[in-house]
């Protein structure tokens, strides 16, 4: 059941199995592209002047000094911005957000001027010499005083704002929730919980290089992005540069875990030096400027409740949501759901009812709020379902995997209309949530468990499922900023049967090139090491809305299965004439059209790619070459699950928290290459010990960023994490060409709460029933004392 | 300032700020852009390069401080177009994601494997403990390198098997 054994039989397929990576041979060589690697003639450097305060009113700024230092060609500021009309640019959610700061700073680490000079050196001691004189205001720290009547306005930029008030949004049906809970024969649970302000820090941190060329017009736009499609038609929208004048190239990407969706000042500063130097303007931020400006994650304070039988099935949940969403509305999601799909948050459960309400909050914080591996939001609503059906567990004193083997939505019930408008395409969560536990041994844990507590030991052994919705569209439902969510793909046979696919997703370490290749393959029988795959670049690839919420292999790897087939199809047409024969008596065998009942008699690939190319009389409508292109729009979301367990030791002369085992047990439909799923979920359950263990970025009460460097932001090394011990079931997608739901996301998702709930089953013997992350060695500390404060 | 130093086997020497980091002399002057940056506080990792064989990170470090010693980067890894067992070890293992992590993470795994050519787990681990990697989840990079320590480059180790030639890698 694990990849090891796939190993021995899929070692170099045509088609699904594991392989080796394309894109590995350049990066072991230290040859990959990332954007500061590209150094282009005349290039000069951008560095920004930060906002050392979270909220103030900017007075001057005073660039005399900086404008003179030797090497520097450019200073720029908001006011300079404002003739452009560049000084605010739209947001992903119908905001606007200041790209240099004009009337006030709004977060510590705002943008408020770029200095562009000779080398990044030059650049960065004008900096120094830029002289700002602020009107400190009160800032907005705490999202919970936001919209108290004397809270400071933030956002006095936009007319007839009188509060910090973003949006009110909700889904299921309340009255009827409110009547569940109203029963007098049930047991109702309650627990706030926090997921606290994280960040995706990818180990690349964003930037753009920016060639304007005066002469014909054109802007190349050099962006470290996992949506470049979207990006251009941005551009043109925000910065008047008709759309044919753009070309966004996004490189080899350095991780991206919707860190890179959104556009940022600094590539608006970088264009806009360009234009005004006419020579090229790198700009990459610092480790300090990516944690501290760019976007982050979660910061949803929520207060979940269940209502269930006495004998533990789950009636209804409900919950509210006050979710801080920085200075800026800059989230990234379909415009639909401010909340993204947090109403995804009754979990794999088979419900009476279920609703939701969130608010949305302005705060004197960073912008953003969708990222980090988060599925637009599936990570807040799953960790706060597995987190209650712990509580409730705990109340009824029913063991946590029971109560959710009870509750679990049953096989046949798919597909699942849940009561918040998800149609849940299949699944099998009980085998799953079985297989982890014979995995596991769970069983014996809890012998374990109870052995060790009779010695004073403190382990603990926690348990999540969860089910994802990744993959938006449909494009009719889902649309960022007015662009449906589909994917384009387009196949290109070459004469000699070799191929390109052109996809609109950008791989930011997932894999496309491999993956993309084994589609094509699997589906029409060319080697993969046969089959270039392009992407990251707007003149080379059709359109699409880019890789962020486990979409790719949705929706882009559906997009590259059709229009394989529909080169296929064509091959038909084509083999028939070869073969003297009708299509319809032609089967397709991989990588070959046969005559049915006389397979000698066959076309490969390769020969009709010839003949497509040659001199053929082609058939009436077949034109001479084995390409197509298609849309793909998709018709429903997939539905990813899993099953995972974690067992923990905690010191408790200290507090420190080990992951000693985690099993994951995920099920993403069909399997493309089994070796990038596994690489894919070990990096989510890495995301989930920094998340339970270390990572969070806090503010002190004047809004300062205590997260602004790795030395206070923590992520795991490689001695805070297991050997992740994986598995998988397989239930295809039926709605999915390939029957592939992704995976992307998953272990990201998922384990944050079982680490949570291994936690505080470890600390039953304190009668801890919630403590929030991060789960630091202090924090578990005052919670043995009695103390499991909210970290904000 | 003139600063000297091999760099992969090759002598070289230019005119620099005194100011310029080791990382910024390796990518901006010599153009060896395979040694990344990543945070500016030595957490990282991403910059480690050998400084006389012994791991280093070359954002903490001046680039005058390498005068007159050897520095080895990732593009000097392989040799005579033969990759080192640890650049194959990392593919075969799927060591790698972004890719963006993997030059540090293989300057340390040859300094490792050179002074140790048989790590325990946890002795790999120990030695990557300083590098961050946000893709991998580490398990694949500890396989990786026990993989390499496994298929030596030694002809006369135990492993029979062939070294992998660049252009067969390639292919």
């Amino acid at each position: 059941m694990t990849t090891t054994e796939e190993r021995a039989t899929e070692e170099r397929p045509i088609g699904f199995g594991r392989m080796q990576r394309k894109e590995d041979p350049r990066f072991i060589r230290g040859k990959g592209r990332y954007l500061d690697d590209i150094t282009l003639p005349g290039m000069l450097h951008g560095a920004i002047l930060r906002s050392p305060v979270a909220h103030a009113r900017v007075v001057s700024i005073d660039t005399t000094a900086a404008v003179a230092h030797p090497g520097v060609q450019a200073v720029i500021t908001g006011k300079d911005l404002e003739p452009l009309n560049l000084a605010w640019a739209p947001t992903l959610s119908a905001d606007v957000q200041a790209v240099l700061a004009t009337d006030k700073v709004r977060f510590q680490g705002q943008e408020v001027a770029f200095v562009v000079a000779d080398d990044r050196y030059a650049a960065r001691d004008a900096l120094e010499l830029i002289d700002v004189e602020y009107d400190i205001l009160r800032p907005v720290v705490d999202a919970r005083r936001a919209l108290e009547p004397d809270a400071p306005v933030i956002r006095d930029d936009l007319e007839g704002r009188t509060d910090n008030h973003i949006f009110d949004w909700e889904a299921g049906d309340k009255a009827a929730t409110d009547a569940v809970f109203a029963r007098d024969d049930i047991v109702v649970v309650s627990q706030d919980i926090v997921y606290p302000r994280v960040h995706p820090a990818p180990m690349e941190t964003c930037g753009a290089i920016a060639d304007y060329e005066p002469i014909d017009g054109k802007l190349t736009l050099y962006e470290t992005t996992q949506a470049p499609h979207a990006h251009r038609t941005l551009y043109a929208i925000v910065a008047g540069i008709p759309e044919h004048k753009i070309r966004v190239i996004s490189p080899d990407i350095g991780g991206g875990f919707g860190n890179k969706v959104g556009i940022y000042p600094g590539y608006v500063c970088a264009v806009v030096g360009s234009i005004v130097t006419g020579r090229p303007v790198k700009w990459v931020e610092d480790r300090s400027e990516n944690l501290m400006s760019t976007s982050f994650a979660r910061d949803y304070l929520m207060r979940g409740e269940v209502a269930a039988t006495r004998d533990g099935k789950i009636l209804a949940v409900r919950t509210h949501v006050l979710a801080d969403h920085g200075a800026f509305n800059a989230t990234a999601q379909p415009t639909k759901y401010p909340a993204g799909f947090f109403h995804i948050f009754t979990g794999s459960y088979d419900l009476e009812a279920a609703h939701c309400s969130v608010t949305g909050v302005y705060t004197n914080k960073a912008p953003g709020g969708v990222a980090y591996a988060c599925s637009f939001r599936v990570t807040e609503a799953v960790y706060l379902v597995e987190r209650m059906v712990d509580v409730l567990a705990d109340e009824l004193s029913i063991d946590p995997v029971e109560l959710r083997l009870r509750n679990f939505i049953r096989p046949e019930q798919f597909p699942y209309q849940n009561k918040t408008g998800w149609e849940y395409d299949s699944g099998e969560y009980e085998t799953a949530m079985r297989l982890a536990m014979d995995m596991a041994g769970y069983d014996e844990l809890r012998r374990e468990q109870a052995e060790k507590r009779e010695r004073g030991e403190l382990m603990g052994i926690g348990v999540a499922f969860f089910t994802e919705t990744v993959g938006a569209g449909p494009r009719k439902h889902m649309d960022i900023v007015g662009l449906g969510m589909a994917d384009g793909a387009e196949l290109r046979v070459h004469p000699t049967g070799k191929a390109v696919v052109r996809i609109s997703v950008q791989s930011q370490g997932q894999g496309h090139e491999t993956t993309f290749a084994q589609i094509v393959a699997e589906e029409i029988g060319i080697p993969p090491e046969d089959i270039d795959v392009v992407h990251g670049d707007t003149d080379q690839t059709p359109f699409g809305l880019g890789t962020y919420g486990s979409r790719s292999t949705p929706v882009s790897g559906a997009a590259v299965a059709l229009v394989t087939r529909k080169v296929r199809d064509k091959a038909r047409l084509i083999a028939a004439v070869m073969l003297e024969a009708r299509p319809e008596d032609l089967e397709w065998e991989k990588g070959r059209w046969f005559v049915k009942g006389d397979p000698a008699q066959s076309k490969t690939i390769a020969e009709i790619a010839l003949a497509a190319h040659g001199t053929l009389d082609l058939p009436e409508g077949v034109d001479g070459n084995l390409d197509a292109e298609v849309t793909y729009d998709p018709p429903n979301l997939t539905f990813p699950f899993g099953a995972y367990i974690c067992v923990v030791d905690i010191d408790p002369g200290t507090g420190v928290v080990k992951v000693c085992r985690f099993v994951a047990v995920d099920d993403c439909g069909t399997r493309i290459n089994p070796m990038i799923i596994e690489g894919q979920v070990h990096g989510g359950l890495t995301d989930g010990v920094g998340m339970a263990l270390m990572e969070i970025i806090a503010f002190d009460p004047e809004g300062n960023c205590l997260g602004g460097s790795f030395m206070d932001y923590l992520i795991p090394t490689a001695m805070e994490v297991p050997d992740w011990e994986t598995g998988h079931t397989v239930t295809p997608s039926p709605h999915h060409p390939i029957g592939a739901k992704g995976i992307g996301e998953s272990a990201t998702v998922g384990s944050p709460p079982a680490i949570v709930n291994a936690i505080v089953d470890a600390l039953e013997p304190y009668g801890l029933r919630h403590m929030d992350m991060p789960c630091t060695p202090a924090r578990v500390w005052a919670a043995m004392e009695g103390r499991p404060e909210p970290p904000v | 300032m003139q600063v000297t130093m091999t760099v992969n086997g090759a002598e070289v020497s230019h005119d620099i700020e005194p100011r310029v980091l080791l990382v910024h002399f390796i990518r901006d002057v010599l153009a060896l852009t395979g040694t990344h940056w990543g945070c500016d506080t030595s957490n990282c990792g991403l910059c480690v390069v050998l400084l006389d064989g012994e791991p280093v990170k070359s954002c903490t470090m001046l680039a005058m401080m390498a005068d007159g010693h050897d520095v080895r980067t990732v593009e000097g890894l392989a040799r005579d177009g033969t990759l080192d067992p640890l650049q194959q070890g990392f593919m075969e293992e799927h060591g790698l994601q972004c890719g963006f992590c993997t030059p540090g993470m293989l300057m340390t795994s040859r300094a490792l494997l050179d002074s140790n050519p048989n790590p325990s787990e946890q002795e790999i681990r120990e030695a990557i403990s300083g590098q961050i990697c946000r893709c991998t989840g580490y398990a694949t990079i500890v396989r990786s390198v026990q993989w390499a320590a496994a298929h030596p480059a030694e002809p006369d180790s135990a492993d029979s098997d062939q070294p992998v030639t660049d252009s067969e890698v390639s292919a």
